[in-house]
Protein backbone atom coordinates (compact mmCIF):
# COMPACT_ATOMS: atom_id res chain seq x y z
CA UNK A 1 0.00 0.00 0.00
CA UNK A 2 0.90 3.61 -0.45
CA UNK A 3 0.20 6.45 1.58
CA UNK A 4 1.08 10.22 0.56
CA UNK A 5 2.20 12.28 2.97
CA UNK A 6 3.89 15.66 3.10
CA UNK A 7 6.52 16.46 5.69
CA UNK A 8 7.74 20.21 6.75
CA UNK A 9 11.19 20.74 8.26
CA UNK A 10 10.21 24.12 10.62
CA UNK A 11 13.89 24.30 10.82
CA UNK A 12 14.51 25.07 7.48
CA UNK A 13 10.80 27.42 6.65
CA UNK A 14 11.64 30.93 6.16
CA UNK A 15 8.12 31.83 5.70
CA UNK A 16 9.11 33.48 2.03
CA UNK A 17 5.37 32.15 1.10
CA UNK A 18 7.00 30.77 -2.55
CA UNK A 19 5.23 27.39 -2.02
CA UNK A 20 2.01 29.26 -1.49
CA UNK A 21 2.41 31.34 -4.88
CA UNK A 22 3.52 28.12 -6.43
CA UNK A 23 0.22 26.63 -5.90
CA UNK A 24 -1.93 29.53 -6.79
CA UNK A 25 0.08 29.19 -9.93
CA UNK A 26 -0.17 25.88 -10.50
CA UNK A 27 -4.25 25.23 -9.26
CA UNK A 28 -5.55 28.33 -10.57
CA UNK A 29 -6.61 29.22 -7.40
CA UNK A 30 -8.59 32.71 -6.84
CA UNK A 31 -8.01 35.46 -4.72
CA UNK A 32 -7.75 34.76 -0.56
CA UNK A 33 -7.97 31.19 -1.61
CA UNK A 34 -4.68 29.46 -0.64
CA UNK A 35 -4.72 25.63 -0.55
CA UNK A 36 -0.74 25.77 0.77
CA UNK A 37 -0.20 28.71 2.79
CA UNK A 38 2.40 29.43 5.49
CA UNK A 39 1.10 30.96 8.96
CA UNK A 40 3.80 33.35 11.01
CA UNK A 41 3.26 32.33 14.34
CA UNK A 42 4.80 34.03 17.52
CA UNK A 43 5.11 31.76 20.49
CA UNK A 44 5.60 32.02 24.01
CA UNK A 45 5.66 35.41 25.91
CA UNK A 46 8.04 38.32 26.37
CA UNK A 47 10.91 38.12 26.60
CA UNK A 48 11.23 34.30 25.64
CA UNK A 49 9.12 34.85 22.44
CA UNK A 50 9.84 32.93 19.30
CA UNK A 51 8.75 33.16 15.40
CA UNK A 52 8.03 30.24 13.87
CA UNK A 53 7.17 29.48 10.08
CA UNK A 54 4.72 26.70 9.69
CA UNK A 55 3.31 25.41 6.29
CA UNK A 56 -0.70 24.32 6.76
CA UNK A 57 -3.16 23.14 4.62
CA UNK A 58 -5.27 19.84 3.86
CA UNK A 59 -3.86 17.26 6.03
CA UNK A 60 -5.14 14.25 4.00
CA UNK A 61 -6.22 12.74 7.05
CA UNK A 62 -6.38 9.18 7.36
CA UNK A 63 -9.91 9.22 9.16
CA UNK A 64 -11.01 12.98 7.43
CA UNK A 65 -14.01 14.69 9.35
CA UNK A 66 -14.69 16.23 5.92
CA UNK A 67 -15.70 12.87 4.67
CA UNK A 68 -17.61 11.47 7.16
CA UNK A 69 -19.49 14.44 6.99
CA UNK A 70 -20.26 14.86 3.44
CA UNK A 71 -23.64 14.17 2.58
CA UNK A 72 -23.58 14.13 -0.93
CA UNK A 73 -19.88 11.60 -1.22
CA UNK A 74 -18.25 14.17 -3.03
CA UNK A 75 -15.54 14.51 -0.54
CA UNK A 76 -13.70 10.54 -0.97
CA UNK A 77 -10.51 9.36 0.25
CA UNK A 78 -8.18 7.59 -2.51
CA UNK A 79 -6.37 4.39 -1.58
CA UNK A 80 -3.21 6.28 -1.90
CA UNK A 81 -4.95 8.46 1.19
CA UNK A 82 -5.33 11.35 -0.77
CA UNK A 83 -8.24 13.17 -0.21
CA UNK A 84 -10.49 14.54 -3.14
CA UNK A 85 -13.57 16.68 -4.04
CA UNK A 86 -15.99 16.26 -6.61
CA UNK A 87 -16.67 19.06 -7.99
CA UNK A 88 -19.34 17.56 -9.98
CA UNK A 89 -21.03 16.01 -6.84
CA UNK A 90 -20.96 18.73 -4.36
CA UNK A 91 -23.62 20.63 -3.20
CA UNK A 92 -21.72 23.49 -1.27
CA UNK A 93 -23.38 23.07 2.26
CA UNK A 94 -19.93 23.83 3.51
CA UNK A 95 -20.32 21.08 6.40
CA UNK A 96 -16.81 19.71 5.47
CA UNK A 97 -15.59 22.87 6.08
CA UNK A 98 -16.77 24.07 9.63
CA UNK A 99 -15.82 20.08 10.04
CA UNK A 100 -12.19 20.42 8.93
CA UNK A 101 -10.00 21.30 12.32
CA UNK A 102 -7.64 23.06 9.63
CA UNK A 103 -9.40 25.44 8.48
CA UNK A 104 -8.27 23.52 4.80
CA UNK A 105 -11.51 24.27 2.53
CA UNK A 106 -12.86 26.98 0.50
CA UNK A 107 -16.09 27.52 -0.90
CA UNK A 108 -16.17 30.82 -3.56
CA UNK A 109 -19.84 31.66 -4.13
CA UNK A 110 -18.82 33.97 -7.29
CA UNK A 111 -15.88 34.87 -9.48
CA UNK A 112 -13.01 36.43 -8.02
CA UNK A 113 -9.99 37.69 -9.98
CA UNK A 114 -6.64 39.83 -8.72
CA UNK A 115 -7.56 42.76 -10.40
CA UNK A 116 -11.51 42.66 -10.77
CA UNK A 117 -11.68 42.31 -14.58
CA UNK A 118 -9.80 38.57 -15.33
CA UNK A 119 -6.34 38.78 -16.87
CA UNK A 120 -5.43 37.07 -19.53
CA UNK A 121 -4.30 34.16 -17.84
CA UNK A 122 -7.13 34.24 -15.26
CA UNK A 123 -9.65 33.86 -18.05
CA UNK A 124 -7.89 31.09 -19.43
CA UNK A 125 -7.88 29.02 -16.20
CA UNK A 126 -11.07 30.18 -14.84
CA UNK A 127 -13.02 26.92 -13.98
CA UNK A 128 -16.66 27.86 -13.26
CA UNK A 129 -17.07 24.25 -11.90
CA UNK A 130 -15.13 25.66 -8.90
CA UNK A 131 -17.68 28.00 -8.18
CA UNK A 132 -20.49 27.53 -5.20
CA UNK A 133 -18.37 23.71 -3.83
CA UNK A 134 -15.96 23.52 -1.38
CA UNK A 135 -12.04 23.16 -2.99
CA UNK A 136 -9.07 22.41 -1.23
CA UNK A 137 -5.29 21.01 -1.57
CA UNK A 138 -5.18 17.96 -3.72
CA UNK A 139 -1.42 17.33 -2.97
CA UNK A 140 -1.39 17.95 -6.48
CA UNK A 141 -2.97 14.22 -7.15
CA UNK A 142 -2.99 15.27 -10.97
CA UNK A 143 0.87 15.51 -11.17
CA UNK A 144 0.90 12.42 -9.04
CA UNK A 145 -1.05 10.25 -11.05
CA UNK A 146 0.92 11.70 -14.30
CA UNK A 147 4.20 11.03 -12.97
CA UNK A 148 3.34 7.92 -12.03
CA UNK A 149 2.51 6.87 -15.55
CA UNK A 150 5.10 7.90 -16.86
CA UNK A 151 7.31 5.63 -14.22
CA UNK A 152 8.21 8.52 -12.10
CA UNK A 153 8.82 8.89 -8.63
CA UNK A 154 6.69 11.58 -6.16
CA UNK A 155 8.61 13.06 -3.71
CA UNK A 156 11.71 12.67 -5.78
CA UNK A 157 11.11 13.70 -9.33
CA UNK A 158 9.57 17.16 -9.83
CA UNK A 159 7.60 16.54 -12.48
CA UNK A 160 5.19 13.95 -10.27
CA UNK A 161 5.69 15.90 -7.29
CA UNK A 162 3.18 18.79 -5.84
CA UNK A 163 3.97 22.17 -6.97
CA UNK A 164 4.84 23.53 -3.32
CA UNK A 165 7.50 21.31 -2.64
CA UNK A 166 9.09 21.77 -5.73
CA UNK A 167 9.17 25.26 -5.01
CA UNK A 168 10.55 25.95 -1.69
CA UNK A 169 13.36 27.23 -2.15
CA UNK A 170 15.10 25.92 1.79
CA UNK A 171 14.00 22.41 0.91
CA UNK A 172 12.00 22.16 4.09
CA UNK A 173 8.80 20.85 2.23
CA UNK A 174 9.09 17.08 1.53
CA UNK A 175 6.62 14.74 -0.09
CA UNK A 176 6.88 11.00 -0.47
CA UNK A 177 5.28 7.48 0.65
CA UNK A 178 5.30 6.72 4.31
CA UNK A 179 4.93 3.48 3.90
CA UNK A 180 7.64 2.54 1.81
CA UNK A 181 10.43 2.70 4.61
CA UNK A 182 13.25 3.77 1.80
CA UNK A 183 10.85 6.87 0.91
CA UNK A 184 12.79 10.12 1.61
CA UNK A 185 9.44 11.09 3.80
CA UNK A 186 10.33 7.58 5.95
CA UNK A 187 13.84 8.47 6.60
CA UNK A 188 12.98 12.01 7.49
CA UNK A 189 10.85 10.80 9.87
CA UNK A 190 13.03 8.17 11.16
CA UNK A 191 16.14 10.47 12.03
CA UNK A 192 14.28 13.72 13.64
CA UNK A 193 10.98 14.12 15.95
CA UNK A 194 8.29 15.51 14.30
CA UNK A 195 4.69 15.79 15.16
CA UNK A 196 1.33 16.36 13.45
CA UNK A 197 -1.05 19.15 14.00
CA UNK A 198 -4.42 18.65 16.85
CA UNK A 199 -3.17 14.92 16.89
CA UNK A 200 -5.79 14.49 20.07
CA UNK A 201 -8.74 15.05 17.88
CA UNK A 202 -7.52 11.36 15.91
CA UNK A 203 -7.41 12.31 12.54
CA UNK A 204 -4.52 10.67 11.55
CA UNK A 205 -3.10 13.63 9.51
CA UNK A 206 -0.92 13.06 6.33
CA UNK A 207 1.04 16.07 7.16
CA UNK A 208 4.26 15.77 9.70
CA UNK A 209 6.26 18.70 11.12
CA UNK A 210 9.81 18.07 11.94
CA UNK A 211 11.50 19.92 14.76
CA UNK A 212 15.03 18.72 15.83
CA UNK A 213 17.05 15.98 15.32
CA UNK A 214 16.67 12.92 16.72
CA UNK A 215 20.73 12.45 17.83
CA UNK A 216 21.12 15.68 19.09
CA UNK A 217 17.59 15.91 21.55
CA UNK A 218 19.02 12.16 22.87
CA UNK B 1 -10.67 35.77 7.23
CA UNK B 2 -7.74 36.02 9.51
CA UNK B 3 -4.80 33.59 8.42
CA UNK B 4 -3.16 33.81 11.28
CA UNK B 5 -3.13 30.66 14.12
CA UNK B 6 -5.82 31.89 16.49
CA UNK B 7 -8.99 30.79 16.35
CA UNK B 8 -11.40 32.85 14.49
CA UNK B 9 -14.97 32.61 13.95
CA UNK B 10 -15.97 30.25 11.41
CA UNK B 11 -18.03 31.83 8.04
CA UNK B 12 -19.33 29.33 6.33
CA UNK B 13 -22.62 29.11 8.38
CA UNK B 14 -24.52 32.21 8.54
CA UNK B 15 -28.06 33.13 9.85
CA UNK B 16 -29.26 31.01 6.91
CA UNK B 17 -27.78 28.11 8.19
CA UNK B 18 -29.11 29.07 12.14
CA UNK B 19 -32.52 29.37 10.56
CA UNK B 20 -32.49 25.73 10.06
CA UNK B 21 -31.87 25.14 13.54
CA UNK B 22 -34.05 27.45 15.08
CA UNK B 23 -36.97 26.97 12.79
CA UNK B 24 -36.71 23.06 12.57
CA UNK B 25 -35.98 22.59 16.10
CA UNK B 26 -39.15 24.35 17.22
CA UNK B 27 -41.13 22.74 14.07
CA UNK B 28 -39.82 19.27 15.42
CA UNK B 29 -41.15 20.16 18.28
CA UNK B 30 -44.55 21.03 17.72
CA UNK B 31 -45.05 18.41 15.80
CA UNK B 32 -43.79 15.93 18.59
CA UNK B 33 -46.38 17.65 20.99
CA UNK B 34 -49.15 17.57 18.32
CA UNK B 35 -48.81 13.64 19.08
CA UNK B 36 -50.74 14.35 22.36
CA UNK B 37 -53.56 16.95 21.41
CA UNK B 38 -56.98 16.36 20.74
CA UNK B 39 -57.60 16.04 17.01
CA UNK B 40 -59.32 18.87 16.07
CA UNK B 41 -56.25 21.18 17.69
CA UNK B 42 -53.51 18.56 16.39
CA UNK B 43 -54.05 19.65 13.19
CA UNK B 44 -52.99 23.49 13.94
CA UNK B 45 -49.82 22.19 15.74
CA UNK B 46 -48.80 19.67 13.36
CA UNK B 47 -49.13 22.19 10.19
CA UNK B 48 -47.19 24.40 12.27
CA UNK B 49 -44.63 22.20 12.82
CA UNK B 50 -44.33 21.38 9.23
CA UNK B 51 -44.15 24.82 7.79
CA UNK B 52 -41.91 26.07 10.25
CA UNK B 53 -39.31 22.69 9.52
CA UNK B 54 -39.69 23.59 5.96
CA UNK B 55 -38.81 27.26 6.70
CA UNK B 56 -35.63 26.00 8.23
CA UNK B 57 -34.96 23.86 5.19
CA UNK B 58 -35.95 26.20 2.96
CA UNK B 59 -32.93 28.73 4.51
CA UNK B 60 -30.55 25.53 4.11
CA UNK B 61 -31.29 25.35 0.75
CA UNK B 62 -30.39 28.69 -0.22
CA UNK B 63 -27.15 29.10 1.55
CA UNK B 64 -25.94 25.90 -0.23
CA UNK B 65 -23.70 27.33 -3.22
CA UNK B 66 -25.09 24.71 -5.71
CA UNK B 67 -28.75 24.83 -5.55
CA UNK B 68 -29.92 22.68 -8.06
CA UNK B 69 -27.71 19.17 -7.08
CA UNK B 70 -30.02 19.55 -3.66
CA UNK B 71 -30.93 16.49 -4.13
CA UNK B 72 -26.96 14.86 -3.81
CA UNK B 73 -28.02 15.53 0.16
CA UNK B 74 -29.42 12.10 -0.08
CA UNK B 75 -26.35 10.07 -1.13
CA UNK B 76 -24.64 9.53 2.26
CA UNK B 77 -26.41 7.84 4.62
CA UNK B 78 -23.79 5.92 5.66
CA UNK B 79 -22.17 8.58 8.02
CA UNK B 80 -23.33 12.00 7.29
CA UNK B 81 -25.70 13.04 9.87
CA UNK B 82 -26.79 15.89 7.55
CA UNK B 83 -27.87 12.92 5.27
CA UNK B 84 -29.79 11.27 7.80
CA UNK B 85 -31.61 14.68 8.69
CA UNK B 86 -33.09 15.14 4.86
CA UNK B 87 -33.86 11.55 5.19
CA UNK B 88 -35.68 11.82 8.84
CA UNK B 89 -37.41 15.42 7.21
CA UNK B 90 -38.38 13.30 4.13
CA UNK B 91 -40.75 10.61 6.61
CA UNK B 92 -41.59 13.78 8.61
CA UNK B 93 -43.22 15.17 5.58
CA UNK B 94 -44.82 12.13 4.46
CA UNK B 95 -46.18 10.96 7.85
CA UNK B 96 -46.80 14.42 8.84
CA UNK B 97 -49.07 15.18 5.90
CA UNK B 98 -50.77 11.87 6.01
CA UNK B 99 -51.91 12.58 9.38
CA UNK B 100 -53.19 16.02 8.28
CA UNK B 101 -55.08 14.24 5.46
CA UNK B 102 -56.70 11.65 7.50
CA UNK B 103 -56.46 12.88 11.23
CA UNK B 104 -55.10 10.14 12.06
CA UNK B 105 -53.80 9.99 15.80
CA UNK B 106 -51.21 6.91 14.86
CA UNK B 107 -50.19 8.73 11.90
CA UNK B 108 -49.50 11.63 14.27
CA UNK B 109 -47.20 9.51 16.71
CA UNK B 110 -45.24 7.87 13.54
CA UNK B 111 -44.44 11.63 12.62
CA UNK B 112 -43.78 12.89 16.38
CA UNK B 113 -41.43 9.70 16.17
CA UNK B 114 -39.83 10.90 13.22
CA UNK B 115 -39.74 14.45 14.36
CA UNK B 116 -37.63 13.33 17.37
CA UNK B 117 -35.15 11.87 14.84
CA UNK B 118 -34.97 15.12 12.89
CA UNK B 119 -34.17 17.11 16.06
CA UNK B 120 -31.45 14.46 17.24
CA UNK B 121 -29.99 14.25 13.71
CA UNK B 122 -29.68 18.38 13.95
CA UNK B 123 -27.60 18.00 16.80
CA UNK B 124 -25.53 15.06 15.58
CA UNK B 125 -24.33 17.25 12.70
CA UNK B 126 -23.34 19.75 15.34
CA UNK B 127 -21.59 16.80 17.47
CA UNK B 128 -19.88 15.87 14.23
CA UNK B 129 -18.48 19.30 13.74
CA UNK B 130 -14.49 18.54 14.82
CA UNK B 131 -13.77 21.72 13.67
CA UNK B 132 -15.79 23.82 15.29
CA UNK B 133 -15.19 23.06 19.44
CA UNK B 134 -18.11 24.96 20.93
CA UNK B 135 -20.17 22.02 19.02
CA UNK B 136 -18.06 18.88 19.02
CA UNK B 137 -19.27 18.38 22.40
CA UNK B 138 -21.68 15.33 23.37
CA UNK B 139 -23.19 17.72 25.29
CA UNK B 140 -24.67 19.64 22.64
CA UNK B 141 -26.86 16.89 21.28
CA UNK B 142 -29.28 17.10 24.42
CA UNK B 143 -29.05 20.34 24.69
CA UNK B 144 -30.53 21.04 20.89
CA UNK B 145 -32.91 18.32 21.62
CA UNK B 146 -34.43 19.60 24.79
CA UNK B 147 -34.21 23.45 23.31
CA UNK B 148 -36.42 22.32 19.75
CA UNK B 149 -38.97 19.95 22.36
CA UNK B 150 -38.92 23.21 24.70
CA UNK B 151 -39.66 25.75 22.07
CA UNK B 152 -42.33 22.98 20.41
CA UNK B 153 -44.22 21.96 23.32
CA UNK B 154 -44.33 25.67 24.54
CA UNK B 155 -46.07 27.15 21.63
CA UNK B 156 -48.63 24.15 20.98
CA UNK B 157 -50.06 25.24 24.49
CA UNK B 158 -51.37 28.09 22.34
CA UNK B 159 -53.05 25.72 19.92
CA UNK B 160 -54.25 23.48 23.13
CA UNK B 161 -53.28 24.00 27.11
CA UNK B 162 -54.40 20.53 27.99
CA UNK B 163 -52.34 18.66 31.05
CA UNK B 164 -50.59 16.75 28.76
CA UNK B 165 -48.58 19.13 26.91
CA UNK B 166 -48.48 21.33 29.54
CA UNK B 167 -46.42 18.39 31.48
CA UNK B 168 -44.49 18.15 28.41
CA UNK B 169 -43.68 21.71 28.29
CA UNK B 170 -43.07 22.17 31.74
CA UNK B 171 -40.34 18.93 31.70
CA UNK B 172 -38.64 20.16 28.35
CA UNK B 173 -38.14 23.45 29.66
CA UNK B 174 -36.53 22.29 32.60
CA UNK B 175 -34.81 19.69 30.52
CA UNK B 176 -33.22 22.58 28.22
CA UNK B 177 -32.13 24.42 31.57
CA UNK B 178 -30.54 20.84 32.81
CA UNK B 179 -28.80 20.51 29.28
CA UNK B 180 -27.22 23.97 29.27
CA UNK B 181 -25.60 23.75 32.31
CA UNK B 182 -24.33 20.77 31.55
CA UNK B 183 -23.16 21.49 28.23
CA UNK B 184 -21.75 25.10 30.23
CA UNK B 185 -19.98 22.87 32.48
CA UNK B 186 -18.16 20.64 29.77
CA UNK B 187 -17.52 23.67 27.47
CA UNK B 188 -13.86 24.24 27.31
CA UNK B 189 -13.47 26.92 24.84
CA UNK B 190 -13.34 30.46 26.56
CA UNK B 191 -14.37 32.27 23.70
CA UNK B 192 -17.32 30.73 22.63
CA UNK B 193 -18.32 30.59 26.82
CA UNK B 194 -17.86 34.29 26.72
CA UNK B 195 -19.98 34.88 23.84
CA UNK B 196 -22.95 32.27 24.99
CA UNK B 197 -22.96 33.37 28.12
CA UNK B 198 -25.52 36.26 27.64
CA UNK B 199 -27.54 33.81 25.50
CA UNK B 200 -27.43 31.06 28.38
CA UNK B 201 -28.44 33.71 30.66
CA UNK B 202 -31.48 34.56 28.95
CA UNK B 203 -32.14 30.89 28.32
CA UNK B 204 -32.27 30.60 32.00
CA UNK B 205 -34.56 33.60 33.23
CA UNK B 206 -36.65 34.41 30.24
CA UNK B 207 -37.01 30.89 28.87
CA UNK B 208 -36.74 28.84 32.18
CA UNK B 209 -38.07 30.68 35.38
CA UNK B 210 -40.41 33.31 33.24
CA UNK B 211 -41.77 30.61 31.48
CA UNK B 212 -42.50 28.13 33.99
CA UNK B 213 -44.11 30.80 36.04
CA UNK B 214 -46.18 31.68 33.17
CA UNK B 215 -47.73 28.35 32.68
CA UNK B 216 -48.11 27.84 36.24
CA UNK B 217 -50.08 31.27 36.00
CA UNK B 218 -51.81 29.55 32.87
CA UNK B 219 -54.10 27.42 34.91
CA UNK B 220 -55.37 31.20 36.35
CA UNK B 221 -55.14 33.19 33.40
CA UNK B 222 -55.06 30.59 30.45
CA UNK B 223 -54.15 34.04 27.92
CA UNK B 224 -50.64 33.05 29.82
CA UNK B 225 -49.35 30.47 27.29
CA UNK B 226 -48.98 33.32 24.98
CA UNK B 227 -46.35 34.58 27.23
CA UNK B 228 -44.66 30.97 27.74
CA UNK B 229 -44.74 30.55 24.04
CA UNK B 230 -43.04 33.83 23.40
CA UNK B 231 -40.67 33.37 26.13
CA UNK B 232 -39.31 29.52 25.52
CA UNK B 233 -39.15 30.41 21.80
CA UNK B 234 -37.38 33.76 22.29
CA UNK B 235 -34.81 32.65 24.46
CA UNK B 236 -34.02 29.47 22.55
CA UNK B 237 -34.00 31.16 19.32
CA UNK B 238 -31.57 33.54 20.06
CA UNK B 239 -29.74 30.46 21.89
CA UNK B 240 -28.90 28.98 18.77
CA UNK B 241 -28.42 31.49 16.70
CA UNK B 242 -25.72 32.42 19.03
CA UNK B 243 -24.29 29.01 18.56
CA UNK B 244 -24.34 28.38 15.36
CA UNK B 245 -23.37 32.57 14.09
CA UNK B 246 -21.84 33.92 16.65
CA UNK B 247 -20.24 31.84 19.14
CA UNK B 248 -18.64 28.90 16.47
CA UNK B 249 -15.01 29.89 16.48
CA UNK B 250 -12.69 27.31 14.93
CA UNK B 251 -9.78 25.32 16.10
CA UNK B 252 -7.36 27.57 15.05
CA UNK B 253 -3.52 26.43 14.63
CA UNK B 254 -1.43 25.55 17.14
CA UNK B 255 2.30 23.81 17.42
CA UNK B 256 2.91 21.76 20.81
CA UNK B 257 6.92 21.87 20.01
CA UNK B 258 8.47 24.94 18.86
CA UNK B 259 11.96 23.62 16.23
CA UNK B 260 15.23 24.09 17.29
CA UNK B 261 17.12 26.43 15.38
CA UNK B 262 20.61 28.11 15.59
CA UNK B 263 22.75 26.66 19.08
CA UNK B 264 21.21 23.72 20.56
CA UNK B 265 18.78 24.01 23.35
CA UNK B 266 16.79 26.75 22.02
CA UNK B 267 13.67 24.76 20.79
CA UNK B 268 10.96 22.89 22.75
CA UNK B 269 7.81 23.00 24.29
CA UNK B 270 6.56 26.37 24.15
Amino acid sequence: MTRWVMVADLRRCVGCQTCTAACKHANATPPGVQWRRVLDMEVGEYPEVKRVFVPVGCMHCADPPCMHVCPSTATRKRADGIVTIDYDLCIGCAYCAVACPYQARYKTDEARFAYGEPIASEAKRFDPGRLGVATKCTFCADRVDAGLAKGLKPGVDPEATPACVNSCIAQALHFGDIEDPQSNVSQLLAENHWFRMHEELGTDPGFYYLWDRKEAAA
Amino acid sequence: MSFGPNPWLQQHWDWRAACNFMFGGAGAGLVIAAALLEDSRAAIALGAGLALVGAGLACVWAEIGRKLRALHVFFNPFTSWMTRESFAAVVLFALGIAALATGAPLLRIAAAAAAAAFVFCQGMILFAAKGIPAWRRAEVVPLIVATGLAEGASAALIADPGPGVLALAAGALIARALAWARYRGALADRRAAAVLEPAGRALMQLGTVVALALLALSWAVPVAVWGVAAAAVAAGWRFKFVLIARAAFNQGFAIPIVPVRGARGEGGRP
